[in-house]
């Protein structure tokens, strides 16, 4: 009988070595998967087990955690000047995820980077609790708040940045909302994420990156930059052979300027930019055609995506209008559209003489004391040649000592801007919107290029200009970034 | 200690038996000391994890602490002792192994207790816990106690069938819970309830042993040979065909998958060591598949449960399909998360398994909390008392012994396999509990016995032989010593 029991031993023994490997499968070769998938709660629970790292802004964190030691949750994220700093953070809910650098940067914050493995690993040993790392920002508070109360009540975005590195000193989107009022799993929070969400002025919407407007006249800039770069015009002063009235290509509609008593006919370039000449530019436009402009257009940035390491959708210039499309197009009506930090980086090219440096927010990711990473400057294209970048800057200095832009000149400071008020909605009925695209440059050598766009602000279309509206919350913006 | 005569009356009377023993038992080792020392291993490993526990939840080390250690510790030193006292040269390491077991999952019980509210339906469960593992351990000592020699067992071959036959009936005339998951295995009596399917697999096991040893010439020679293969004759197969019948309806009237695997397995290893014939094996698995996919694709239990095996994240798509379940997904996302080291105990979130995180799915925790590692040294454990009863069958001198072991430690084994099996995704999941670490009275005493019966065996078998044609009814074989050999039981001993 010894034979058999021996058989049924080694089967036995076969049963035990199969539950073995099917956990070393699942504990050994899939554990990642199993701990990585989305239906598992461990990574939503451990994100709030101990305190998250921060989001610093000028030295100063703007984001806290509590302790509330809740059933799941230990820790729940909340934030300071939420509704003004919203656009840079994002939010980190116990139940609705996170977003922005708060999703972008959860490994860091959350402690759970492999890079932190080392320190982790140490604090272990030694016994310390665990913590997340901290990112540090490139905003300056000064500006965001210069920003954020400049647009205040009004619908619209803005953005700063140092022309010099890409560093984003500002980042303002309004209607905002306070992340904290969602960040727990109550019933209240519940309610505030299905309110935010069914607001019909969209206040989770990041206008800043994620949202892309008609750019009016501030378009006039890149059109003029083609002439220059293309050799159609020598210089600012090069007269632009327009007639009074201009009659769209290939059709019998006038293109008309915003006021009829502007004296556009036959004017320089200089002057067309300071009074805003939509005939003299889409004229220029027209003959410059689509795809030089397109080609422009994207040395600055257009049609692609930019990673701040946020997402920003990409800016659009077509490639595929008629030419009397494509007059509209050159003056930032018809199909081109622009997000404001893509406007911004347009007046930060042209201010860093055609050099387009990058766009960042995040300068260094670090913890307890330790960076982990810094940010390494990069220039993302030559938009235009220096030389071209001096007359686009004597034209745009131009708009502001004399021309539309007035409002935002600063004593003491070199201000170059350009202003645009862009028609939209169905026949271009909806309220339009006011654009301000500026740079700034300081004696001490600090520069700032802003964009800034207010959404249909209350009243009559004509009493909103890019000049009344817009401007003055550039200014305040770029006097905050240079200290005036 | 009285004078009795067992069954087959081919064995000497105790006391003489005894008195010989006694004589020589200076000479060979009983390995009671052995037992004792590891037996503090296996008390001290659970204190331990318990003092771990408390230390990670709460920062201090629990309050309970003193007098579960001692609890634990006197409950295994009165074990012992009756081990010492009345099966003196059973094997040494089957206590401590079943100790340990049951320890760590009174341990990881407490732990999910304190899990409180983030676990469904939570209720207390530690101390009920150890309240049977108490009652299992005095089983045990009864069992040691009082069965003089298992032979006995043999005396009520056909009790033990009508018996089991009863209890593996007697849940399908009881009403089944909701969140039971269909399957009847339970007799429930107000809040008293017993899952007899536990003692059914003993008793069974007795009845097997005790038919089979009467049968096994007639099934092992007259056969007919077909096509290399001996084929029973066909009024031989009559116990076959019912055992099979059986399995089949407690599948299909308690929608019990594991228990009809574990009975028809169990049955088909019994036959082919009692038979040694290898044809008995290809009949069995013919049979057993058949029957298998007749009902898997007639009964909607069995198929949700496969479905539930083929995709087990069905359970957390958006429109999941009906009855599914999330427990193999979240016990499987449990063990991803505990990786190759664990998380600590106490540190983990096996909680989100919920539905039976403390019965079936317990290695959920254990795989989470303690890792791959943990696992591992889990199943090694299984595998060191399934090993050890398969080595007492070897040792057995007797055929009834022999199958009786045999019987107990592949049943456990098959227990074990499917438990773990089913948690982890390798098959479809079967409504069983996981021998000594699960919550459940009924699985940790009736293990208890299953227990101590083999220590009765392995007592039997070590026990030095007094007389060779007298103490040994079987013929030489390789386990057979001479009289008053001490050297082959030291080997053996040196071994175990």
């Amino acid at each position: 009988m010894n034979k058999p029991i021996r058989r049924v031993s080694i089967f036995c023994l076969v049963l035990i070595l199969a539950l073995m490997l099917r956990v070393n499968w699942v504990q050994g070769v899939q554990a990642s998967d199993w701990a990585n998938n989305p239906h598992n709660d461990r990574a939503k629970y451990d994100r709030y087990a101990y305190p998250r790292g921060n989001i610093i802004v000028g030295g100063q964190a703007v984001t806290k955690s509590d302790f509330v030691n809740g059933l799941r949750y230990k820790y729940k994220r909340s934030w300071v000047d939420g509704p003004m700093y919203a656009p840079v953070t994002g939010y980190s809910s116990q139940t609705y995820d996170a977003s922005q650098l708060e999703k972008l940067e959860d490994g860091i914050l959350s402690g759970t980077d492999s890079r932190l493995f080392f320190r982790n690993t140490l604090d272990m040993l030694t016994g310390k609790p665990k913590q997340g790392g901290d990112v540090v920002t490139t905003i300056d508070p000064k500006v965001q708040k210069a920003g954020f109360e400049g647009l205040g009540d009004k619908k619209g975005a803005a953005v700063a940045i140092d022309p010099r590195t890409g560093a984003i000193l500002g980042l303002v989107s309004t209607p905002s909302y306070d992340p904290s009022t969602f960040a727990g799993g109550t019933d209240e929070d519940g309610k505030a994420w299905t309110a935010l969400n069914n607001d019909p002025n969209k206040p989770m919407l990041n206008r800043a990156l994620r949202e892309t407007y008609p750019p009016g006249s501030t378009f006039k800039l890149v059109t003029a930059a083609t002439a220059f770069e293309t050799g159609k015009y020598q210089k600012p002063t090069d007269a632009t052979d327009t007639p009074d009235q201009y009659i769209l290509p290939g059709t019998s509609t006038p293109l008309i300027n915003a006021s009829p008593t502007e004296d556009c006919g036959d004017a320089t370039v200089q002057h067309a930019m300071d009074l805003s000449c939509n005939t003299v530019f889409g004229k220029m436009g027209a003959e410059l055609g689509g795809d030089a402009l397109r080609a422009q257009a994207e040395k600055f940035g257009f049609n692609k995506e930019v990673n701040i390491p946020v997402r920003a959708d990409a800016s659009h210039f077509p490639s595929n209008s008629k030419p009397d499309g494509t007059a509209m197009d050159a003056i930032g009506q018809h199909d081109t559209r622009a997000t404001p930090l893509q406007m911004a980086m347009v007046a930060a090219a042209i201010a860093n003489n055609g050099s387009l440096m990058e766009p960042y927010l995040v300068a260094q990711e670090g913890s307890a004391g330790n960076v982990i990473s810094t940010h390494t400057e990069r220039q993302l294209s030559q938009a235009v040649t220096p030389a071209t970048a001096q007359k686009l800057q004597q034209l745009m200095e131009s708009v502001v000592q004399n021309g539309t832009g007035k409002n935002a000149r600063i004593p003491g400071v070199t201000v170059g801007g350009k202003t645009g008020t862009a028609q939209h909605g169905q026949d271009n009925s909806g309220l339009p919107f006011a654009w301000f695209v500026s740079y700034a440059k300081g004696q001490d050598g600090k520069q700032v290029a802003v964009a800034v766009v207010v959404e249909d602000g209350a009243g009559e279309s004509r009493e909103i200009s890019g000049g009344s509206l817009a401007a003055p919350i550039a200014k305040a913006m770029m006097q905050a970034a240079l200290g005036k | 200690m009285s004078t009795f005569d067992v069954s087959s009356g081919r064995t000497p009377t105790t006391g003489r038996r005894r008195a010989v023993g006694r004589s020589s038992a200076g000479d060979a080792p009983n390995r009671r000391n052995t037992e004792l020392l590891m037996l503090g291993f296996a008390v001290l490993v659970p204190i331990l994890a318990y003092a771990n526990v408390g230390l990670a939840m709460d920062g201090s080390l629990p309050a309970g602490m003193l007098s579960y250690g001692l609890g634990l510790g006197a409950l295994a030193l009165v074990a012992h002792l009756a081990v010492r006292r009345f099966a003196p040269y059973a094997d040494p390491l089957l206590l401590p192994l079943a100790t340990l077991l049951n320890g760590l999952g009174l341990v990881m019980i407490w732990r999910l207790d304190k899990a409180g509210k983030l676990l469904i339906k939570n209720f207390p469960a530690a101390a009920n816990q150890l309240m049977w593992s108490g009652i299992g351990l005095a089983v045990f000592i009864g069992v040691v106690w009082l069965l003089k020699d298992h032979r006995i067992l043999q005396r009520y071959t056909y009790i033990s069938m009508v018996v089991a036959l009863v209890l593996l009936a007697a849940p399908a005339f009881f009403p089944s819970r909701k969140e039971d998951f269909g399957a009847k295995i339970w007799i429930r009596i107000g809040s008293f309830s017993v899952q007899p399917g536990e003692f059914a697999k003993i008793i069974l096991t007795v009845f097997f042993a005790g038919f089979l040893m009467v049968k096994k010439d007639a099934l092992a020679l007259a056969s007919r040979k077909f096509m290399g293969l001996y084929l029973p004759r066909g009024r031989d197969l009559g116990p076959i065909v019912v055992v099979w019948l059986l399995s089949i309806l407690i599948l299909v009237f308690e929608t019990d998958l594991g228990s009809s695997f574990l009975f028809f397995g169990l049955f088909v290893v019994m036959l082919y060591v009692a038979t040694e014939r290898t044809s008995w094996i290809v009949f069995g698995l013919v049979m057993s598949l058949g029957g298998a996919a007749v009902v898997a694709s007639t009964e909607s239990h069995v198929k949700t449960r496969i479905n539930a095996w083929l995709d087990p994240m069905a359970a957390f798509a958006p429109k999941p399909p009906p009855q599914s379940s999330e427990q193999i997904g979240q016990t499987l996302m449990s063990l991803g998360s505990g990786g190759t080291v664990g998380t600590g105990l106490g540190q983990g979130r096996s909680w989100l398994i919920q539905f039976a995180a403390k019965s079936d799915f317990i290695l959920g925790s254990f795989g989470e909390e303690l890792g791959l590692t943990g696992l591992m040294a889990l199943f090694m454990v299984y595998g060191l008392v399934v090993q050890r009863g398969l080595r007492t069958a070897l040792a057995a001198r007797d055929p009834f012994g022999k199958l009786l072991a045999v019987g107990l430690s592949s049943a456990f084994a098959l227990q074990v396999f499917v438990v773990a099996g089913g948690v982890t995704g390798l098959i479809p999941l079967t409504g069983m509990t996981m021998p000594f670490l699960a919550q459940g009275g009924s699985s940790v005493v009736a293990n208890w016995a299953l227990i101590a019966i083999l220590l009765k065996i392995s007592d039997t078998a070590r026990r030095p032989a007094v007389e060779p044609a007298a103490a040994i009814p079987e013929p030489a074989g390789p386990e057979r010593y001479g009289p008053g050999s001490g050297a082959p039981d030291q080997s053996r001993g040196a071994s175990s």
